[in-house]
């Protein structure tokens, strides 16, 4: 894909989006560069699910443009691997693990019930890398909330993505299991640009490099001021911080 | 037993119903098991309701009734599908609508008709038993074209049942694969109706894939599993209702009926003990 690595790989300039003639975001400018991981924190009606719609092109910005690798989203999808909450899917599904990793292969030509076994050996060498490989024959639904969450991931990960974009990965999850989300794609994050959403501040600033607060507007912040401290007290002074600046 | 068995060598009707039952079993595993997955029961009722009009209409015009069904229930399935994707509101008024006026014009039709259409029963309520050797070749042919299309898109059919949106970033054709899949539930739906009737048909759709999702893990083994216990369930109702003389459709539904309230308990009753 053309793009500059100075260029950031996704730029909102001057976007807003109503819903039946309400502003829901409004003049957001932002940009995210290569390599970033970035925490999208907002309170619950800030837009952040109309800002997952813009990035994945189901939506169209009123106002505005939204640049993906310099393309629109719509045509960018295939950079961006998407993991959603767990809690969309039907829980009564009979499928297994393995199988929703292969799904996300499929093209408008994937004819015939069977994948390629290349498609499998990869299927499983990404639950190896997020440690669930021993999960890979159970039913999606038997699985925790930490172990859907990684399956989900590595559901993303077999397509390659340049971008990483996670709707409130953390949602529902306990703290010890958030916190090995967040150092899963701390790792990730060394070959990926992460972008994920949340309305829960937690540990989530001891982790990204910057932050954007939505609230209709955003605003996006560094969290370079709050390093060389430990990890508690980033977190609490972060939390603060953030707390102040996003009226969270 | 053995008179059973005597008759089903003596009688082509039987051999007929019997046939008709296995390959009606095939197909409803097959479209059941989406069916059931995809939540979509009341849309597949719709469109089996709806078919009536086109026996209606088909009975006027003096055509085969399966040509009317058929005609109607692809139509249905279309419309049906195309609302659910377009309008997100109403969706559920516009099912009863269209569900509700497919049996009006049927029965306006079927009055229009001069002399009485003894078939009209057997249409709301089947009647396998006078499934004849032409109708036959016809479920025949549905199966291997039901069988093939999925077995074709198999894949794709998982992919919009399970996670729509995933499917559109993808870029599958979600759409296109959702109207054919509520296509391919009206075709089955013309097959079972044959055996069963439009009134019984959603159970019969139903029933044995909601049975097998109740201990499968996969999609496929939930597909053969309804398979199997359809082909079960329907020549059991056959046997049943023909030693008692008793209508061979309510018959097998009542046994599904029955199987999927025990299954149930039982599931619930294995599960508890295992949570002990």
């Amino acid at each position: 894909m053309k793009n500059n690595a100075a260029e950031p790989i996704i730029a909102f300039r001057g976007v807003d989006f109503s819903y039946n003639g309400e502003l829901v975001l409004e003049n957001i400018s932002i940009e995210i560069d290569r390599n970033d991981f970035v925490a999208i924190l907002g309170p619950n009606g800030a837009g952040k699910t109309t800002l997952i719609k813009l990035l994945l092109g189901f939506l169209k910005p009123g106002k505005g443009t939204i640049s993906i690798l310099g393309q629109r989203p719509a045509k960018a999808r295939k950079a961006i691997g998407y993991v959603p909450q767990y809690s969309i899917f039907d829980k009564d599904y009979p499928i297994h693990v393995i199988d929703i990793v292969k799904m996300n292969t499929l093209t408008a030509n994937s004819l015939f019930p069977s994948y390629k076994k290349e498609v499998t050996v990869k299927a499983f060498s990404l639950l190896q890398k997020l440690e669930i490989q021993n999960l890979a024959y159970r039913n999606f639904h038997e699985l925790s909330g930490g172990q859907k969450q990684r399956a989900l991931i590595a559901r993303a990960l077999i397509n390659e993505p340049e971008i990483l974009l996670l709707d409130e990965p953390t949602a529902s999850v306990d703290a010890t299991m958030e916190k090995d989300i967040y150092d899963t794609l701390k790792m990730l994050n060394e070959s990926t640009t992460i972008l994920l959403i949340t309305h829960d501040v937690g540990f989530v600033s001891a982790y990204v490099n910057k932050i954007c607060c939505l609230n209709r507007f955003a605003s996006m912040h560094s969290v370079e001021e709050l390093t060389g401290k430990s990890l508690f007290d980033i977190y609490s002074e972060s939390s603060k911080f953030l707390q102040h600046h996003c009226n969270l | 037993m053995n008179e059973l068995i005597t008759s089903i060598a003596t009688y082509t009707f039987l051999q007929n119903a019997i046939i008709a039952g296995i390959l009606a079993s095939i197909v409803c595993g097959i479209t059941g098991t989406f069916v059931v997955v995809k939540k979509i029961t009341f849309i597949s009722g719709g469109i089996a309701h709806a078919v009536l009009g086109g026996v209606g209409i088909a009975y006027y015009l003096e055509m085969p009734p399966i040509i009317g069904a058929f005609v109607f229930a692809i139509l249905s399935a279309i419309i049906i599908g195309l609302v659910k994707l377009k309008a997100n509101q109403h969706e559920n008024t516009v099912i009863s609508a269209l569900w509700a006026m497919g049996m009006a014009v049927g029965v306006i039709f079927m009055y229009l008709t001069p002399g009485y259409s003894a078939d009209l029963l057997s249409y709301l309520f089947g009647n396998i038993l006078m499934v004849s050797s032409t109708n036959l070749y016809i479920l025949a042919g549905l199966n291997v074209f039901i069988i093939l299309i999925v077995l074709i898109l198999y894949r794709q059919f998982v992919a919009i049942t399970y996670d729509e949106e995933q499917a559109r970033l993808r870029g599958l054709p979600v759409n296109f694969l959702y109207i054919l899949l509520l296509c391919i539930i009206a075709l089955t739906i013309v097959v079972l109706i044959q055996i069963v009737g439009i009134i019984l048909v959603i159970a019969l759709l139903s029933l044995p894939a909601a049975i097998a999702g109740l201990y499968t893990r996969t999609l496929h083994a939930m597909i053969f599993s309804a398979i199997g216990l359809g082909m079960v369930l329907t020549l059991s109702g056959i046997a049943i209702s023909f030693s008692a003389n008793i209508p061979t459709g309510a018959t097998i539904i009542i046994l599904c009926g029955l199987v999927y309230l025990i299954a149930i308990n039982l599931t619930r009753f294995i599960y508890k003990k295992k949570a002990l």
